[in-house]
């Protein structure tokens, strides 16, 4: 196949869906919610040696609004819990929701009266990466992980439909 | 031990006022004691502790007072350093300090209901907070106070030829570091009025400590600071050893200084790296971050884990150096050189650099002092106190380097102390392992250290020892003490009651970060918004130990 001959045309035939899926696995736009010693590992992750854009998600977008996969990095307190949903809820869909470490997945060991017990009591998430703080290798995973379901399409949008957190009902 | 003066509530403020005098006028710490389940010593249920340094820096004392009934007067129109410290006293254990300015939560939010830190609060009794604090009532005292809007006799505000715009800075953002708020009113891009929230990190390390035994709390004293963890396992372990009464080796102690200034390095560059991509030069981000990078390589090796490294031990630390550590570490200082010279290549002559920071985020030594603001924060308003000169531990009289002092206070002095810091800490690791002394790395004292794994499997004294350690806990003896070295942010102390048992009465830490967070309502007033990001950068605030 000749690309540059302009008397052939290209044409490339796929299902809709999967192109879609291509799309969205090759420019997901991180959304970091840093608290603690989780977000200096993804500085980590962001610098050079490990180099998140080497696998297309490297615009860092601080705006919810800009942003398609919140990676919550960081103890996540009582306090700060509402203000998590507030994020959460700006960013429009679709949108994934990555837990990094210890704390955002459980609690971690601060198991008392100011740390929530894992972000999920408050927004649904789709993926947990363990680790206190995980390796910048593990965060690379999850995203790896995270870019191969979308490209098989396995997210359904509507999979967080019956998730009800604590601060839903009020 | 400290040795701990007693005063009665009644003549407390004129007590401080006379020490203050005296030239006790360095407030360290405010905390409270709840003795309710520790009834054979105390006088009554509360007691508040005052900490204060003398003008020489060489030495403190601790001020204690039992609380009859739960108010006393407040210490704010001495230090301002005390009016957030008041605060989180109140916070935690619901004592009134009268007169206060503002007497309102600090860590724990405002739909809180109790006392943490109280004995009878139980530890996990989680409470949700459904609203954020719009901080209005906040914003409008401070604007009133400032004169910046006066009250008409309707009750409403009137701005005073003032077109005021309200914006909040954090807490969700990388230049606020993922936890603090700032509420700013605006007056165009100047700052008229600041007031700053935090707590969104709070997460219940003292309260935690009063269930682990002390070698069960060295992984949480990594999460304080966790920019640099070793120092904080440090202050927290010399802390109990000087309560032991032990003395760990010759190596040990030259160890410690070694990883100490190594984790000095390790937060200055990245405070460095973070603070010139906050003025927008990214380049200086790779090369300052990437030395980092190797720092983690080389304490993964030592210690196993790359930032919450645990690595020090009531009694020494988990293991010696491993072979061919010496020529690591020479690759690892190459390179931190290499990272340094490269980013001042590009900043040191750069104008946009020094218009950026020069007479910005001023702060003068005066009130640096009286805000109780430490480390290199204090010493680029050009007060020269460094724990490592003014009170002397694991020998660091023995080496040979400067103290860096500023002249202004600016954000310029503050970066560049810590440039200067990078540099003369190298001295000091150079300086370590030219002469490191041989011998053993923990001391040897079967109450206080684990026996050798030969000894656990092979006899019964050694396993009954392992066993005991391990669920009971090093046996501190009962008292109260006050110990603190000069970590990277300043002086970070520990203020430890013990009761006798494995397990610490109370642990308060005396955080650098907290008081520095303090000052920094006044001195962004005034600024320009893209400049009160910069001060916040410079003052290296760190929201694992400002909150806890």
């Amino acid at each position: 196949m000749e690309l540059n001959s302009p008397s052939l045309e290209v044409a490339i035939t796929t299902k809709l869906d999967e192109a879609i899926g291509w799309a969205r696995e090759s420019s997901l736009w991180p959304m970091i919610f840093g608290t603690a010693c989780c977000a200096i590992e993804f500085m980590s992750v962001a610098a050079s040696k490990y180099d998140i854009s080497r696998f297309g998600a490297e615009v860092v977008r601080f705006s919810p609004r800009q942003a398609d996969l919140l990676i919550v990095a960081g103890t996540i307190t009582y306090k700060q819990a509402p203000i998590l949903k507030q994020i959460y809820e700006q960013m429009s869909e679709p949108k994934w929701v990555i837990s990094m470490g210890a704390c955002a997945c459980s609690g971690g060991f601060y198991d008392n009266y100011t740390t929530l017990q894992g972000i999920d009591e408050i927004i649904p998430v789709d993926l947990y990466v363990g680790g206190c703080p995980p390796r910048p290798e593990a965060l690379i995973d999850a995203l790896l992980k995270l870019q191969n379901d979308l490209r098989t399409n396995k997210y359904n949008p509507n999979r967080h439909e019956g998730f009800k957190g604590r601060l839903d009902n009020v | 031990m400290s040795e701990i003066i007693k005063a009665t509530s009644i003549e407390l403020h004129s007590f401080i006022k006379t020490k203050y005098e005296e030239g006790f006028n360095y407030l360290l710490d405010i905390t409270a004691i709840d003795y309710s389940e520790y009834v054979t010593a105390n006088e009554e249920q509360f007691a508040l502790v005052y900490i204060l340094r003398h003008e020489s820096f060489k030495e403190h004392i601790v001020i204690k007072t039992y609380l009859k009934k739960l108010e006393i007067e407040t210490i704010t129109d001495i230090f301002r350093g005390a009016d957030w410290l008041e605060r989180e006293v109140y916070d935690q254990y619901g004592i009134i300090f009268k007169k206060h300015p503002n007497l309102r939560r600090i860590l724990n939010h405002k739909e809180f209901v109790g006392h943490p830190l109280r004995k009878s609060y139980p530890i996990t009794k989680g409470q949700l907070l459904h609203e954020v604090d719009d901080l209005i009532e906040e914003m409008n005292n401070r604007l009133l106070s400032k004169n910046v809007v006066c009250k008409l006799e309707s009750g409403t505000f009137s701005d005073c030829n003032k077109d005021l715009m309200f914006l909040n800075l954090g807490p969700s953002h990388p230049a606020s570091h993922g936890t603090i708020r700032t509420y700013v009113a605006l007056d165009g891009e100047t700052i008229e009025c600041a007031v700053s929230e935090i707590g969104y990190l709070h997460r219940g390390f003292e309260k935690s400590c009063e269930n682990h035994t002390y070698n069960q709390i060295i992984p949480y004293t990594d999460r304080l600071n966790y920019c640099s963890a070793i120092s904080n396992n440090i202050s927290f372990v010399k802390t109990v050893e000087e309560m032991l009464g032990v003395e760990i080796s010759e190596r040990a102690q030259a160890i410690r200084v070694m990883l100490l200034e190594l984790s000095r390095i390790e937060d200055h560059v990245v405070c460095l790296a973070a603070v010139l991509v906050d003025m927008g030069g990214l380049t200086n981000y790779w090369y300052m971050y990437n030395p980092r990078e190797d720092i983690y390589d080389l304490l993964s090796k030592l210690t196993g884990a790359r930032l919450t490294n645990s690595y020090m031990r009531v009694g020494g630390m988990t293991n010696d150096l491993y072979e061919g550590f010496e020529e690591d570490l020479k690759e690892v200082i190459k390179k931190v050189k290499y990272g340094v010279e490269q980013t001042l290549s590009l900043i040191k002559h750069n104008r946009i650099f020094h218009d950026r920071t020069q007479n910005v985020g001023v702060i003068s030594a005066e009130n640096a002092l009286n805000y109780a603001m430490t480390g290199p924060n204090l010493r680029a308003c050009g007060v020269a106190f460094d724990m490592r000169k003014d009170a002397p531990y694991y020998g660091y009289e023995k080496y040979e380097f400067d103290v860096v002092v500023g002249s202004v206070g600016d954000v310029y002095d503050r970066v560049m102390v810590r440039f200067g810091e990078i540099d003369e800490s190298i001295k000091i690791i150079e300086q370590v392992m030219q002469n490191l002394p041989e011998g053993e790395v923990c001391v040897k004292d079967n109450s206080i250290t684990l026996p050798k794994k030969e000894a656990v499997y092979t006899t019964i004294e050694g396993a009954m020892n392992q066993f005991k350690l391990t669920f009971e806990g090093v046996k501190v003896p009962i008292g109260e003490h006050y110990g603190s070295i000069e970590a990277t942010n300043g002086e970070l102390g520990f203020f430890i009651v013990s009761d006798g048992s494995g397990i610490p009465y109370k642990v308060k830490v005396k955080a650098p970060s907290f008081t520095a967070m303090s000052a920094y309502p006044e001195m962004v007033e005034g600024a320009q918004l893209a400049d009160a990001i910069l001060t916040l950068g410079s003052l290296n605030i760190i929201a694992g130990e400002m909150d806890r």
